[in-house]
């Protein structure tokens, strides 16, 4: 009956159901999610705004294929245990994209709902089943007999977990190698927990060592053991996927002053070991009362967000204006309700320090645009003896990441990109060694959950046909097929 | 895993630890750290391996007890297990022949650089060592010193025993001809060899021990000046040349979260026991 009502912007119908938020002004004094999910009844009343597309334009907006529609009409039967069911086909991971993917870019921006009025709010519904789930308490797919090979995947992050997921599934024995002693890569180190709980993270990790994935934290790869020695070991096939976890700097004279983060250093210390916390938890963090996040992504606005959360107030500094802001427009709205104060065209020149080597201001210049590059990006030029000065006794570096370089130097002849020390690899994920595959944001650069699952996804079929069709190294495989 | 299978008390709040670890202790070399999480929800701690055995396992730190978590490791006793333990970290050490090397050893640092003393004297070197320390009940390892060197120098802050001081190390060089200088200890201390040796161009290695978070380049907390260029203490280093090291820039980043360390302390100290409930 959905597909046939009228499509006028009064029509109910056009608009999506409010997702329940913590008013800003509670949110911002602590670290508890910002948004609280649906009800059964708010799921139900959104599923029914799907009109079950016959050719579902949706679907090709996910990089992992789930088959949308098919969930929402679960959830619209109530058959909610059916509904994960179906996601879980294709994303082993839903209570975390339904909470950080960008949906308004992918599946939601294609929704024909959309065209008169709000798309169909799909990221919420895939929460609404997967919290469902979490309280129901997770099926566990049978295990598949064994293939005999063994793979050996490296970063505990997004793309990690999916392909350990989809070749155990497979019947492959996976062990899955995180350097640091929690897995989950920017999900349980960067992305912060008011915006994804860290108890959910878990519980996907669980679920993908329940599977069967024999997971091993604290083993740095390249130092621990090198991707030669892992094939010498026996290892039949070896997916990298250590993430984009080196930090950029600015450069500017005075960036080793006390007070100086890196958004890496400031998200591990409050996310991963809990710094908001302390002195409950043992790591400290030091935040002065005026914080200066320069960037404009994401990873600025998370770092903004929690600055605001442990007291300070925050200016964001961005060298463009704000129709350029990288960041998602949710979380740009999120930071502003909650106080975040912008400061756009400028870029920092220089950093002064106090006589104990804290930072205590900042020399900045300001920019002009130019015009757009290739990619329709605005350029950016300073503007000669433009310089201001603010006062700051926290600075957060938010400008971008770039692969850790620690596989890459310890693994001869795999090919990088000189640029950026992205690995370099083909559709499918295979690098230029022989049964060594890569993905995520170590091959494509910092980029985003979806996309790197994605990729885990891609490598871990292209592994599978590698292993069970050509056998590494051009064995034939033993146990038949 | 992370049992603890041996603890030797080495001086006042000093401690060795010999960990089963079998894959980290297959992999260790000389120069190397650990990143240690005593219990879960703990701060990671780097700490230089002090010796390894493959065949047995197990690797070896030691570690001085100055805040929270080191004084919490000091607890634990022989089969006690730890939450978790990373490594081996950083690069290892060059060890070559470069003909005769002096190892300095400062503080809870001497055995490491007994290490280090092994492996120059495996390589064929002649092996100078020098224990540092505020006095004499600091010194330990004295006889392993003796075993694994050609010489042995004591010094003291306080002149208890041995030299008073590191100046005699000027005298040192001036009568005898170096390769090569190890030095480990206190950031004041290996900057203080560094200059020594500086006139005498004396190729000086320090192990540096900036604040680190994950010890696997992903923070940048562990920045230091080297030559004029950042580095990463975790993944380039931790051992840097002494006389492009920027010392006091070091020394003031160590120092950037006193305040939180020393609060962290007390409030442990207070509480009289350790939070994961063992005693
Ligand atoms: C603060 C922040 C906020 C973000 N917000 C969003 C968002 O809202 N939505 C979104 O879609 N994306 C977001 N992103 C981007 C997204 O998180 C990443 O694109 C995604 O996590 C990449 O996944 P990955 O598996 O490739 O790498 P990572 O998540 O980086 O995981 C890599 C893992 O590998 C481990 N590792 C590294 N080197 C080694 C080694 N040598 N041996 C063993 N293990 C190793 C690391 O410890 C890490 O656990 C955000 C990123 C950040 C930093
Ligand atoms: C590569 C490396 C090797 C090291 N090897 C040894 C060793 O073999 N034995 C040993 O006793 N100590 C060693 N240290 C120093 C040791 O890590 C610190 O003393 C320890 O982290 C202090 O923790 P805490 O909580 O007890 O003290 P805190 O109260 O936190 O700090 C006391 C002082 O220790 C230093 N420090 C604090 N946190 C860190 C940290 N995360 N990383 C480095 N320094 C810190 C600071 O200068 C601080 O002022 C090493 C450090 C590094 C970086
Ligand atoms: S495009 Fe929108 S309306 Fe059509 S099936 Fe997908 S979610 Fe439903
Ligand atoms: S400790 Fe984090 S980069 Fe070195």
């Amino acid at each position: 009956m959905e597909g046939t009502e009228e499509k006028t912007a009064s029509n109910p119908m056009n608009v999506d159901v409010e997702m329940p938020r913590q008013r800003p002004k509670e949110r911002v004094k602590n670290f508890k999610e910002v948004a609280l999910g649906y009800t059964e009844e708010m799921a139900i009343q959104e599923a029914r705004r799907c009109m079950q597309c016959k050719n579902p334009p949706c679907i090709k907006g996910c990089p992992v294929d789930v088959p949308i529609p098919s969930f929402i009409d679960c959830i619209l039967q109530g058959k909610y245990a059916e509904g994960i069911a179906v996601i879980k086909t294709k994303n082993s991971l839903p209570a975390v994209c339904g909470r950080v993917c960008p949906q308004e870019g992918q599946c939601q921006m294609n929704c024909v709902r959309g065209k008169k009025g709000d798309p169909v709010n799909i990221g919420r519904l895939e929460r609404f089943l997967a919290d469902w789930e979490r309280e129901h308490g997770a099926q566990i797919p049978e295990r598949t007999p064994s293939t005999g090979k063994k793979i050996a995947v490296i970063g505990g992050g997004p793309a990690g977990l999916t392909a350990a997921a989809d070749l155990v599934k497979m019947g492959h024995a996976v062990t899955l190698f995180e350097a640091l002693h929690v897995a989950g890569g920017v999900l349980s180190y960067g992305i912060p927990e008011f915006r994804l709980p860290k108890d959910i993270v878990q519980k996907e990790i669980e679920y993908v060592q329940k599977l069967g994935v024999d997971l091993r934290l604290g083993n740095l790869i390249g130092r621990i053991h090198t991707i030669p020695e892992l094939m010498e070991q026996g290892y039949h096939a070896i997916f990298i996927s250590s993430g984009a976890g080196l930090p950029q700097w600015t450069g500017c004279p005075g960036e080793n002053l006390g007070g100086i983060y890196s958004a890496n250093e400031f998200l591990i210390r409050v996310n991963l070991m809990k710094a908001y916390n302390f002195p409950e938890q043992d790591t400290p963090i030091r935040i002065g009362k005026h914080v200066v996040v320069i960037g404009g992504g994401n990873v600025a606005m998370d770092c903004a967000r929690i600055s605001m959360r442990l007291g300070a107030k925050v200016c964001l500094n961005y060298r463009r204006s704000r129709t350029e802001l990288p960041a998602r427009r949710e979380e740009i709205e999120n930071a502003e309700e909650e106080g975040l104060m912008c400061n756009f065209l400028n870029a920092p020149a220089e950093f002064y320090g106090d006589e104990k080597g804290w930072v205590r201001s900042m020399r900045c210049t300001c920019m002009e645009l130019t015009e757009s590059d290739e990619k329709g990006r605005q350029g950016v030029k300073p503007i000669a003896c433009s310089d201001f000065e603010v006062d700051a006794d926290t600075i957060i570096v938010a400008i971008g990441q770039t692969p850790n370089p620690i596989i890459q130097r310890t693994t001869a002849g795999l090919k990088t990109d000189p640029r950026n020390g992205t690995i370099i690899v083909d559709e499918d994920g295979r690098t230029n060694l022989d049964g060594v595959f890569a993905g995520g944001d170590v091959a494509t650069g910092a980029a985003t959950v979806i996309s790197a699952m994605g990729a885990g996804k891609r490598a871990a079929k292209a592994m599978h046909e590698y292993l069970m069709n050509e056998g590494p190294r051009g064995e034939r495989p033993s146990t038949g097929n | 895993m992370y049992r603890i299978v041996s603890k030797e008390r080495l001086a006042h709040k000093q401690t060795l630890f010999e960990v089963e670890a079998p894959e980290i202790a297959a992999k260790a070399q000389p120069g190397q750290f650990l990143i240690v999480i005593p219990t879960e929800g703990g701060e990671r701690v780097p700490l230089t391996i002090c010796d390894y055995e493959a065949d047995k396992g197990t690797v070896s730190f030691a570690f001085h007890e100055v805040g929270k978590t080191t004084k919490e490791l000091g607890t634990f006793e022989k089969g006690d297990r730890l939450f978790n333990v990373t490594g081996p970290l950083g690069n290892p050490s060059q060890i070559g022949k470069y003909g005769r090397v002096l190892c300095v050893g400062g503080g809870i640092m001497i055995a490491p650089v007994l290490l280090q003393a092994k492996a120059m004297k495996a390589a064929g070197n002649h092996v100078t060592t020098v224990l540092g320390s505020r006095s004499e009940e600091f010194l330990f390892m004295r006889e392993k010193a003796a075993s694994l060197s050609d010489e042995v120098h004591l010094a003291t802050d306080d002149g208890s025993v041995g030299e008073k001081g590191l100046e005699f190390l000027t005298d040192l060089l001036k009568k005898e001809r170096f390769d090569r200088c190890v030095v480990m200890g206190p950031v004041v201390m290996m900057k203080m060899v560094s200059e020594i040796t500086r006139p005498f161009n004396l190729p000086t290695i320090v192990s540096l021990t900036p604040i680190m978070i994950d010890g696997m380049g992903m923070c940048g907390v562990c920045r230091v000046t080297v030559g004029g260029n950042m580095l990463f203490g975790c993944v380039d280093g931790p051992e840097f040349d002494g006389h492009l090291t920027n010392f006091d820039e070091l020394i003031k980043r160590q120092r950037t979260m006193l305040p939180e360390e020393r609060l962290s302390s007390i409030l442990w100290e207070n509480k009289g026991r350790c939070k994961c409930g063992r005693n």
